[in-house]
């Protein structure tokens, strides 16, 4: 059996013309060059950058620093724990309250209640909505003269700052993120739901099962593949997030995000590579959820 | 047995009530989460002066879209818009066209360094991007320096072209090569026997199969490049070429009293992927379920 394959694979490699051959490279050449260029080796770059000290311009300037850029993070940049803190929330809320309330808000709209069409619409439309755009839009909720304002019954001359407050700062900008994230988990879990035989809950109605014993016991375990690739999503986006933050606060650490920091020392004042040594230690992180995701999605392959 | 019966009908009387109820609830948020947007279209459509004299939540006394012909006009929206074209639609034929060939190759050819290809591919998808910033930088400025054009890649929409094209191939390879995999091996079989050249395997045999995912990923990535404000926030050192969501965040400081006419400008930048959305909502959810549920 293992020999036909390889008699099969040889005899194709050796049926391949010179042409074909030459396709065959261009085709697999170009596209991998690109990325390797413009993707890969940057990031390469970029690791061994943050044991460097340089100020960007001239390859000449840069000085060995050893560990020091993660030293000087780890010891002596108290506004790290901060943005890790910050993460983590993000994280957090992320986990317990807006990926379930998708999954949820999906696994409603996909027993098509009422209003289902309208409703799947109305909640997706925010996550085609440039970070740009949103950051505007919610300007006008919460600013001064916005609707918010005006609830509280204060006007332009008196209003309050929502953003620079920091008792609740982070509840809005939470807000704000899963105003975006809610829509996008559901798309993603109502396609998955598509997929489970509508069998399995008619017999389980019949059953007397309640619709949240359905839930726990039928659907969940079924959509298995689809929660990994959801809880893989979530954690990326919450070690990534960015924009949001940014379209707010700018580059200051107002309320600080690890992208937000490497951000900070790379624009401002001059290039320092300890914007380099904050973007590996993202990296660090995503790793485990990057790999996590490969290995359930080419699970076949790599067998 | 007819006691079953009733007390079925009860449980799904009992249902439909639960129901209802739950569809109010879910319809409730949907209001609330459509809400910011219906209020940014009001507040769009109301002169600035009226909030001043008459205050936020007084009966309007002027409606109409004279903020929206304004903020064309003010706003240089048009220019702004056609910089986003130069960049988006190259953009992703050049990352469909290459994702398309790595998938072709893939799934098609059992080489032995199929499998790395296509991890070299998606892991690259879900790098954290701001690893790349410096690098990406610096090398567009050498390169151009080396060609004696400083502006050949920075301050370029080939530029911007290139690292959005570099960071969406691994997600078009990713759905394009399981996509593939699906179709019949018998039809390329026959294409060989038939002495097709790859090129012709390629570009007569596969690529016209491949439509409906390619117009998934088109119309999806056209939406995220759309989106992006942030590469050319980095790579463009001159706001005049800059697209129109990274213009929007400047206009956003420039216009920040007037924010009836910053209304009409978000709405208008807003438009074209909310309508993409409407028009092409099939390619849209199938584009982003192909790569991401499968498994």
């Amino acid at each position: 059996m293992k020999t036909a394959a390889t008699d099969k694979k040889i005899r194709s490699r050796r049926s391949l013309s010179r042409n074909d051959r030459f396709t065959l490279a261009a085709f697999i050449g170009i596209p991998t060059l690109m990325q390797i260029i413009f993707l890969w080796l940057p990031a390469l770059i970029t690791i061994v950058l943050s044991f460097t000290y340089w100020n960007g311009i001239n390859v000449s300037d840069i000085k060995w620093a050893g560990l020091a850029n993660y030293k000087n993070i780890f010891f002596g940049t108290p506004v790290f724990y901060e943005a890790l803190k910050n993460n983590l929330v993000w994280l957090l809320w992320f986990t317990f309250i807006a990926t379930p309330l998708g999954i949820l808000l999906a696994y409603q709209i996909d027993r098509k209640i009422k209003g289902h069409k309208i409703y799947e619409t109305v909640y997706y439309i925010p996550v085609v909505l440039s970070l740009a755009i949103i950051g505007i839009i919610w300007n006008f909720m919460l600013q001064p003269g916005g609707f918010v304002q005006g609830v509280m019954g204060r006007d332009i001359g008196n209003a309050v700052s929502i953003w620079g407050n920091y008792s609740i700062n982070t509840y809005v900008i939470m807000g704000v993120a899963s105003w975006r994230h809610i829509g996008y988990i559901m798309l993603l879990y109502l396609a998955g739901l598509k997929s489970v035989d509508p069998s399995l809950r008619e017999a389980s109605a019949i059953d007397g099962a309640t619709e949240w014993q359905t839930f726990k016991k039928i659907i969940l375990p079924t959509m298995r593949p689809v929660n990994i690739i959801i809880v893989v999503i979530t954690i990326i986006e919450s070690l990534r997030a960015f924009d949001l933050v940014y379209i707010i606060y700018g580059t200051s650490t107002a309320w600080p995000l690890l992208n937000i920091l490497v951000f900070q020392n790379f624009a401002g004042q001059g290039i320092s590579m300890k914007g380099a040594a904050y973007a590996v230690i993202l990296l660090v992180l995503c790793i485990g959820p990057i790999l996590l995701y490969l290995r359930n999605v080419f699970k076949e392959d790599l067998k | 047995m007819s006691s079953t019966i009733v007390q079925n009908k009860e449980y799904k009387n009992k249902q439909r009530v639960k129901d209802n109820f739950i569809s109010a609830f879910i319809g409730f948020f949907a209001f609330v989460w459509i809400f910011p947007i219906l209020w940014t279209i009001w507040t769009s459509l109301r002169p600035y002066n009226d909030i001043i004299s008459y205050g936020v939540f007084s009966w309007p006394r002027h409606l109409n879209l004279d903020n929206y012909f304004t903020a064309f006009r003010k706003m240089g929206l048009t220019h702004y818009f056609l910089n986003t074209l130069y960049v988006t639609i190259p953009a992703v034929i050049l990352t469909l066209f290459l994702g398309s060939l790595i998938a072709f190759v893939v799934s098609r050819y059992s080489f032995r360094f199929n499998l790395s290809l296509l991890l070299l591919f998606t892991a690259g998808n879900m790098l954290p991007i701001v690893l790349t910033y410096i690098p990406v930088f610096w090398l567009y400025i050498k390169i151009g320096d080396l060609f004696g054009n400083r502006s050949l890649l920075y301050n370029n929409y080939l530029g911007i072209i290139l690292v959005h094209v570099a960071f969406q191939v691994g997600f078009a390879t990713f759905v394009l090569s399981s996509y593939m995999k699906t179709v019949p091996k018998e039809i390329s079989e026959s294409a060989i026997i038939d002495g097709a050249s790859v090129f012709r395997h390629y570009w007569n045999v596969m690529l016209p199969l491949l439509r409906p995912p390619l117009a998934a990923l088109g119309v999806l990535m056209s939406c995220w490049i759309y989106n992006d404000f942030f590469w050319a926030l980095i790579l463009m050192s001159e706001d005049s070429k800059r697209p129109v969501t990274s213009a929007l965040r400047q206009l956003q400081g420039q216009y920040i009293t007037d924010f009836n006419l910053l209304a009409a400008g978000a709405i208008i930048v807003a438009a074209p992927t909310v309508i993409l959305f409407f028009v092409l909502r099939k390619q849209f959810v199938s584009g982003l379920t192909l790569g991401s549920t499968k498994g």
